[in-house]
């Protein structure tokens, strides 16, 4: 399989980050490029959420630069994010449970509409075509995750895996440039790792979206993942091809030394 | 009566591409085909489908494909690989579907037996399979796929879109615009027209070879039998390689001119069929046992009243919903409570199970429970049985309307002679008989005997009213010791229709009597143990409880008291049983991987068993290995007690 790895197009530079005394991320720096799938690993605590908290906009740094196809980001809000094209699934789930599937995934496209709320409740006008090319999506969405099946449920009745794959259809709907994945695979059995696996690396392949993932599961990460970030403390210690980051020393002693 | 030898005279459509253009000419914005795509329906009418039949047959020929070679069609029932199966007929080639689940390694015997060129597959999973075996298989060179998703990185030259090839098939066809016409006119009934595997249960699989002919000739004789028209509707979910879906989905479609609808997945069947609505369906009879099964849970769920209603209509229903769907006469009284019935009840009950429009559904395959069967003619699904195998067409035995006897198979369908050997075998002679075995001249001498009539391996017996009763299989067929016939599956099946009873094996042959080994079925003897409070601590604890033993005695002596009406098989009461100390399991070879008991093997196994139970002992031990699912193993020991049940006097003997 050959990919093509493009320009940067994120680049973080001594990213630090304090809640009150408390540092989260200290003087880190690295990069994503376009079309590549980056990890970010690191035992509990290590600040891997937060790290992806501020690529989203929901924390603002300290101190360091943010540049998003090469300009500097000023102080972003996540609903900015989205409208830049990332879109994230999150650690815990956070879909709406009493909703069915289709429209859990229909929420996803709300940056993409136009109609205004009248319009919509009245289904009238433009948002009627609206939803029917939205719909049109959706069922791509629908249809690369295999998941016709289960179109109709309310997404409180099916098991984890599944929901799991719901969030990533949500986050695929807004046809995101940028995808991040807050520990998708976290609570899943062997096959439904597989399966997730399997759908993150169609994604990169087929619609060439960047994605951005942390994990717990090493063996996971160095299997799909083109460059690793690894964090502990707060601080970056390692940082490159998967196969370099599995013989890095410190790696090596934050994950075994440290208990994990 | 169709004979193979008329098929010239009738209006020259005798093979399924000639019936398919005629489609096309006769009735072209009729719908043909239908697929879910994006969640939407889409619709190919018989035009559309002629069209892209052509264009496939002109890019097969582009590739080279041609007349005898075959072409293996692997995937779920896509409208593509239907297509591509007419097409493959039109160039004088012979389709030969494989069963699509099944793993790189199995489908090998078959590709290299058909000596496969071509192949057309429905996805990236199937190439990947090919690919894997592809050093193996020097006679294969293209392959041909329906779905491109995920094949971006796949540049093999010998890998084709199926949208690429009818690309090609349309430029061919414009600059040689006669040349299919010529094709299809070279085609003749006594043709082959499919190629369709044995499952080979008994050694290699066997490619069947059937004609244009025989396949048309079935047809008929079902659409004759069941009065189906241009205007039906059929789910085609079962697998393309079986004999079923190539009668119902291919040959009665091409035939009647019906339409069939292809499922979105193998995971939304349940709710397609209720979009689809079709009238006319096929399921295997576990499928109806759950559908059944998934219905009475949710009505124990029901408020009161909904269940008293659903339980008052379904007693009318038993008393005499399936003599009025049999159109037997019917008091006032009991109609105007169906109908009532059908207005409260049944209607919307059929409406859920998405059988609404069924004029017949069919089942096949095993044999099904009389309750199970009559709950569904009751609320007035008319749900039949057929018999036959894939050197038949699938078409020997139907039941006609209004004639329907759960424990046989019906009347001889049309064209078709039935015998019945010394030994019990039933012999088959008609229009729908196989040519050949493919490259094997002996088993085909050895399945068709010198009067031209196609041995079944299967034992049976025609009733006084001239219908089929399947008893097992020839080969299990044995005598007791007064001469009396012996056939252990036909008791075992019935002592299976008790859901308490998972698995039977029986014994007898040579014997004065018969005895029985029981599994019990944990799930729903483990429920009825639970419900009187008995505690057990796992399978072999449960199996040994004496209340448990009087249930499934309780069982046995029904069964008991059934054979004894049954002129050939009351001498076959069970007179002796044990319950087993463990589940017979695959794992450790007592059944096969389709969960067939191996019944020498078993017998061999627990002889020591098998010894008690006829010397008249109270109770045996035995100790026996067992291999768990990782590969560890273990043993599994207890004292078995033996129990007696009643046997009923023959009536016929004692008057």
């Amino acid at each position: 399989m050959s990919k093509k790895i493009g320009d940067v197009i994120l680049d973080l530079q001594n990213i630090s980050l304090r809640f009150g005394g408390v540092k989260a991320l200290t003087d880190i720096s690295f990069d994503v490029r376009e079309h590549e799938i980056r990890s970010i690993i690191g035992p509990n605590g290590a600040g891997k959420s937060s790290m992806l908290n501020v690529i989203n906009g929901v924390y603002h740094p300290q101190e360091g630069r943010i540049f998003w196809h090469g300009n500097e980001r000023k102080k972003m809000e996540p609903h900015m994010a989205a409208q830049q094209n990332i879109a994230r699934t999150f650690q815990n789930i956070a879909l709406f449970k009493g909703m069915s599937v289709l429209d859990n995934i229909m929420t996803g496209r709300i940056t993409k509409m136009k109609s205004n709320f009248i319009e919509h409740a009245l289904w009238f006008g433009r948002a009627k075509n609206e939803e029917l090319e939205h719909r049109k999506k959706v069922e791509e969405v629908i249809d690369f995750l295999e998941i016709q099946h289960i179109r109709k449920t309310p997404v409180g009745r099916l098991p984890y895996g599944l929901q799991k794959r719901v969030e990533l259809g949500r986050a695929l709907a807004a046809e995101p440039s940028m995808l991040l994945f807050d520990e998708p695979m976290a609570g899943m059995n062997v096959e439904e790792k597989q399966d997730m696996c399997r759908f993150i690396l169609d994604v990169n392949d087929q619609f060439g979206t960047t994605i951005v993932l942390i994990e717990h599961d090493m063996g996971v990460v160095m299997d799909i993942s083109d460059r690793v970030v690894v964090l502990d403390y707060g601080k970056k210690i390692g940082d490159g091809l998967p196969d370099d980051v599995k013989n890095n020393e410190d790696v090596i002693r934050a994950y075994l030394g440290a208990g994990h | 009566m169709p004979t193979q030898a008329n098929y010239a005279a009738l209006d020259g459509l005798h093979t399924f591409p000639r019936l398919l253009f005629n489609h096309a000419r006769t009735r072209p914005h009729s719908p043909a085909m239908r697929e879910k795509y994006l969640g939407i329906w889409q619709t190919w009418t018989w035009s559309d489908v002629a069209e892209r039949v052509r264009a496939l047959a002109c890019g097969l020929s582009e590739l080279g494909f041609k007349r005898g070679d075959n072409l293996a069609i692997i995937g779920d029932n896509r409208p593509h690989l239907y297509m591509m199966m007419a097409a493959a007929q039109c160039l004088g080639g012979v389709p030969v579907p494989l069963y699509q689940d099944a793993v790189a390694a199995e489908m090998l015997f078959v590709l290299q037996d058909a000596g496969i060129r071509f192949a057309i597959v429905e996805d990236q999973e199937q190439v990947d399979k090919l690919l894997e075996v592809r050093d193996q298989l020097p006679n294969l060179e293209h392959i041909v796929y329906d779905d491109p998703r995920g094949m971006r990185h796949y540049n093999h030259p010998f890998l084709h879109d199926i949208h690429e090839l009818m690309e090609m098939g349309r430029i061919h066809d414009r600059n040689h615009p006669d040349f299919i016409n010529g094709e299809v006119e070279k085609g003749h009934y006594d043709d082959t027209s499919v190629m369709l595997y044995t499952s080979g249960t008994t050694g290699k699989p066997k490619g069947v070879c059937q004609t244009h002919a025989a396949f048309i000739a079935a047809a008929q004789g079902g659409v004759q039998v069941d009065r189906m028209g241009a205007d039906g509707d059929i789910l085609s979910y079962l697998p393309m390689a079986w004999v079923g879906d190539h009668l119902f989905s291919y040959a009665q479609a091409l035939v009647a001119g019906f339409t069939i609808n292809c499922p979105e997945s193998g995971d939304t069947v349940m709710s397609d069929l209720r979009e689809i609505g079709p009238t006319y369906y096929f399921a295997p009879p576990r499928v109806f046992e759950s559908l059944l099964t998934s219905v009475m849970i949710r009505m124990e769920d029901a408020g009161k009243l909904k269940y008293k209603i659903f339980h008052h209509f379904m007693d009318v229903a038993k008393r005499c919903g399936a003599d009025i769907l049999d159109g037997k006469s019917v008091s006032l009284g009991n109609r105007l409570q169906y109908w009532l019935g059908n207005l409260m009840v049944y209607g919307p009950l059929r409406n859920v199970l998405g059988m609404s429009r069924i004029r017949v559904a069919y089942t096949a395959g095993a044999a099904i429970g009389p309750d199970l069967f009559k709950f569904y003619r009751s609320i007035g699904i008319n749900l039949k049985q057929f018999y036959g195998q894939t050197e038949t067409c699938a078409y020997v035995c139907m039941q006609p309307d209004s004639e329907i006897k759960f424990d046989s198979v019906g009347r001889p369908a049309p064209g078709v002679d039935i015998k019945i050997a010394d030994n019990g075998e039933v012999l088959v002679k008609g229009p729908m008989l196989l040519k050949e075995y493919y490259k094997r001249p002996d088993a085909t001498a050895e399945s068709i005997n010198a009067d031209g009539y196609f041995l079944t391996g299967d034992a049976g017996f025609l009733d006084e009213d001239g219908h089929l009763k399947i008893i097992d299989r020839a080969k299990d067929v044995g005598k007791l010791a007064n001469g009396a016939m012996f056939a252990p599956n036909y008791i075992e099946n019935k002592l299976k229709f008790f859901q308490y009873v998972k698995e039977a094996v029986c014994f007898g042959a040579n014997r004065e009597q018969v005895c029985a080994f029981i599994n019990i079925d944990m799930g729903a003897v483990g429920n009825w143990a639970e419900r009187r409070g008995i505690a057990y601590a796992g399978y072999t604890d449960l199996a040994c409880k004496p209340e448990v033993l009087e249930l499934l005695r309780e069982c046995i002596e029904q069964v008991n008291a059934d054979l004894v009406h049954d002129t050939m098989m009351a001498d076959s009461q069970v007179h002796r049983f044990l319950v087993l100390h463990k589940e017979l399991d695959p794992d450790d070879d007592e059944l096969t991987r389709t969960r067939k008991v191996r019944r020498n093997f078993v017998a061999e196994k627990y002889k020591v068993l098998i010894d008690a139970l006829y010397e008249g002992k109270a109770n045996q031990f035995i100790e026996t290995e067992v291999k768990f699912e990782d590969g560890r193993r273990g043993k599994v020991s207890a004292d078995l007690k033996i129990v007696d049940a009643k046997t009923f006097p023959i009536a016929k003997k004692a008057a």
